[in-house]
């Protein structure tokens, strides 16, 4: 290979834990001690949601906007009911409705956000990538991801982990099976960081034509990889043996229409979480979903809602979670004298 | 034009591989022409008012030819204008460039070859030889009027930027065409396996989210083409090749007999996939992404391909089975390349960072200077025959289409001193070592880096 050298820029390293991470753009950087303090910090937050007067003024005086450029339910109302419940002032703006449809760009945008004296804006894209190109054209307002096309879903990953660990404890040696659309899936791709960080045993499961190519060729399989324990099983009956989590992805129908698929409903049928199929998992396997959800399709509606079901409780956890995240990339250089005020 | 006269450069490493020559001598250029080539000249042979350079530690061969330039005008004078295309060439040491017909409206047309020859001339500097479309608006439906595109100067067809897709259309191209003795090239890309995805298919794909260009889509239209090409007699040149399962492929059709040249570009012998990680070949591939991630400046059509890929191009290079480097010039305003990498728009300014580049390859013993130069100077004439070969040698009475560089200098990428309007480079700051200090066309000085008087 020809040695042509770039200048490196020097990236120092990041934490929440010293509080020097401004931006969350994927937790493929985040240490067990990043996400231990994440699970500790929504403990707490639980706790403010748990109670009759649920806010707390811990984040008085800081503008966070959320910007999304795709629809979303969940994750801009946990986003925005997170920073109402500290007392940030949280602004929505979506393509509709905003100078986005009068054709600016997105870096006009967001340097227009950031003008106004926002501390943190909360994106969604449809394009892989679109906060790293935010972030590194920004001087002062911080950027959380909130999705990026099929790249990274960070918060959705660490509410995922905080699920997971408030009902098993430790999930390092655990077998996690995510099963569906991988290839196309932001969630999938940060959840197996933060799954393969804290040491969890990931399976994926899917039609070849939904797992990235270099996972099915088994290039993975090196260990110099930071996902070499990664294991791949297309028969969902095997993967499911012995889980301790199952976490079905939502099928989109425009998977079937662009031929990764014959039809939704032979999905279905062959990769359908069903009744039968979670009993093949480890007995109280937990069920997570990301949604939002195709019942019927990737998962039967007794099994989304029956005993095993977190789908709602992730949600919850998600609200907590997300206040977390915004209590420690904003609230920190305050955070001493915040601390009593949640505890 | 100006400044045509008498130079006598002295003591300069001397190459040409038509006639074979590599030896430290003097070369005489005068009236347009080379009158003198080799053994130092006594001082009683040099015309008055002759310009003495020194040309200690500096190599002369013939100019580069450029297989591939898109210059842009008419329609994307934002991006480019035929003007500042041609200073970009010879400043990069290309003394002739042929431009790439996708512009709009496409050069698709003898009326629109002959406004590009025009205005061609007006600017001087390099020599513009075009290239016009194959099919109509290179919409891949209908062949556009090759003849009369011929008879009015272009030196070969494309679609670049697109593939000539359908497969009898293609048929139909190659046997045209050979009718009139001219190439076919043809960007090579199976748009239904590709789906206009901005990376290469691999770990750099599945690990940013964005959509990968496999490499079997460019391989798969390949084999197509030399087929058809076998069938038809056709002339088949394919542009920009980038995989090593595209050499082995050119390779096989070499061995066959087949009329058909291949292709590289400077980025695809040089640079690796990583780049689009914000960080060169030695970067960490598994890391954590930072903020330089997903760069758009390395986006480009075909894609940065693996380090396997890179070595397999360098190899075809050195074997003969790829003939030409091409540098696939494609400049963008900075706001093409200010959005997000899906919107950013594909390709390099690359005409004056090509050179640089390239020296990477001999510095470092992968290639040697008498096979670059080779590359771009008689590899060309493969494609545009042996009537430009006066273009390509040192030969004493051919035309002054000369190049000086220097092989060791030192330099920094800096686009704000491009002449080229398109300052979108993947390797803004890079250091690079060999550098174009100047230029001929037609015994015309056209481009001076540093006063070499003596």
């Amino acid at each position: 290979m020809p040695s042509i050298v770039k200048e490196e820029n020097k990236r120092l390293r990041t934490s929440l834990v010293d509080g020097t991470r401004r931006h969350l753009l994927d937790v493929d950087d985040f240490t067990r001690d990043e996400i231990d303090l994440v699970s500790k910090t929504s403990d707490a937050m639980l706790e403010v949601l748990a109670r009759d007067i649920k806010k707390v003024p811990t984040l008085r005086g800081k503008v966070i906007v959320t910007l999304f450029y795709e629809a979303s339910t969940r994750t801009r109302v946990s986003f925005e009911e997170a920073g109402k419940l500290l007392s940030a002032d949280v602004i929505n703006v979506s393509s509709s409705g905003s100078s986005v449809e009068k054709g600016e760009s997105l870096l006009n945008t967001v340097r227009t956000l950031q003008a106004t004296g926002a501390d943190l804006v909360v994106v969604r894209h449809q394009h892989s990538g679109a906060p790293y190109f935010m972030a590194r054209n920004l001087e002062s307002m911080g950027v959380i991801n909130g999705g990026d096309g099929w790249h990274a879903h960070p918060t959705q990953a660490l509410l995922d982990v905080y699920t997971m660990r408030r009902h098993l404890g430790p999930i390092g040696g655990r077998k996690i099976v995510i099963v569906g659309d991988i290839l196309h899936s932001r969630v999938a791709r940060s959840n197996l960081w933060a799954l393969t960080t804290e040491g969890a045993n990931v399976v994926l499961c899917a039609p070849p034509t939904l797992i990235p190519q270099e996972f099915l060729s088994g290039q993975h399989r090196v260990d110099e990889h930071p996902l070499s324990t990664v294991e791949i099983e297309t028969n969902v009956e095997m993967a499911l043996d012995g889980a301790d989590v199952v976490m079905p992805l939502r099928l989109q129908l425009e998977r079937q229409e662009s031929g990764l698929l014959p039809t939704l409903r032979e999905y279905s049928k062959m990769y359908g979480i069903t009744r039968e199929r979670l009993d093949l998992a480890s007995k109280d396997a937990l069920l997570l979903h990301p949604g939002p959800m195709n019942e019927g399709v990737e998962i039967s509606p007794d099994v989304a809602h029956g005993s095993q079901s977190l789908i709602e409780e992730q949600v919850r956890n998600g609200v907590a979670v997300r206040m977390a995240l915004l209590y420690l990339l904003v609230g920190a250089t305050k955070r001493e004298e915040t601390k009593a005020e949640i505890q | 034009m100006t400044k045509l006269g008498h130079f006598l450069i002295k003591n300069a490493r001397l190459l040409d591989v038509i006639t074979g020559m590599d030896e430290f001598g003097d070369i005489l250029v005068d009236e347009g022409l080379i009158k003198h080539v080799g053994a130092p000249l006594r001082d009683g042979d040099i015309p008055e008012r002759c310009r003495l350079l020194n040309g200690d530690g500096l190599v002369v061969c013939p100019g580069f030819i450029d297989l591939h330039t898109h210059l842009r005008e008419p329609g994307y004078e934002d991006k480019e204008t035929i003007s500042t295309g041609v200073a970009a060439a010879v400043n990069g040491g290309f003394t002739t460039i042929c431009a790439m017909p996708n512009t709009n409206p496409p050069m698709d047309n003898a009326v629109t070859i002959e406004y590009v020859i025009q205005k061609a001339a007006l600017a001087g500097k390099a020599r513009v030889l075009p290239i016009g479309c194959v099919t109509k608006g290179s919409e891949g439906k209908q062949l556009a009027e090759l003849w009369e595109m011929a008879q009015s100067g272009a030196v070969g067809f494309s679609d670049d930027g697109k593939p000539v897709a359908d497969s009898h259309l293609m048929r139909q191209a190659l046997a045209y065409s050979s009718g009139l003795a001219l190439p076919v090239i043809q960007h090579s890309e199976d748009l239904e396996l590709s789906q206009g995805s901005p990376v290469n298919e691999g770990w750099i794909s599945n690990r940013t989210g964005l959509r990968g260009w496999p490499s079997v889509a460019e391989e798969s239209v390949i084999a197509r083409d030399i087929a058809l090409a076998e069938l038809t007699g056709g002339r088949l040149h394919v542009a920009h090749i980038t995989t090593s399962g595209s050499v082995d492929l050119i390779r096989l059709a070499k061995q066959r007999g087949a009329n058909v040249t291949a292709e590289v570009t400077p980025h695809h012998l040089t640079l690796d996939e990583r780049w689009v990680l914000g960080h060169d070949q030695d970067g960490p591939i598994n890391g954590p992404l930072g903020l330089e991630a997903y760069d758009t400046f390395t986006k480009v059509n075909p894609p940065l391909r693996s380090r396997e890929d890179v070595e397999a191009l360098i190899a075809g290079l050195n074997e003969g089975v790829i003939d030409v480097i091409a540098t696939d010039h494609a400049p963008q305003t900075v706001i093409d390349k200010l959005v997000t990498y899906d919107d950013a728009a594909y390709g390099f300014s690359g005409l004056e960072t090509a050179f640089g580049l390239l020296m990477t390859l001999v510095h470092d013993d992968r290639i040697d200077l008498m096979t670059l130069v080779s590359k771009l100077t008689v590899g060309p004439l493969v494609v545009l025959g042996d009537a430009y070969s006066d273009l390509a040698t040192l030969r004493k009475g051919t035309t002054a289409d000369i190049v000086v560089f220097d092989p060791n200098k030192d330099w920094i990428v800096s686009s704000e001193e491009f002449n080229s309007k398109g300052k979108n480079t993947p390797i803004e700051g890079v250091r690079l070592k060999g550098k174009v200090v100047m230029a001929f066309v037609g015994g015309n000085l056209v481009y001076e880096q540093e006063k070499l008087d003596e």
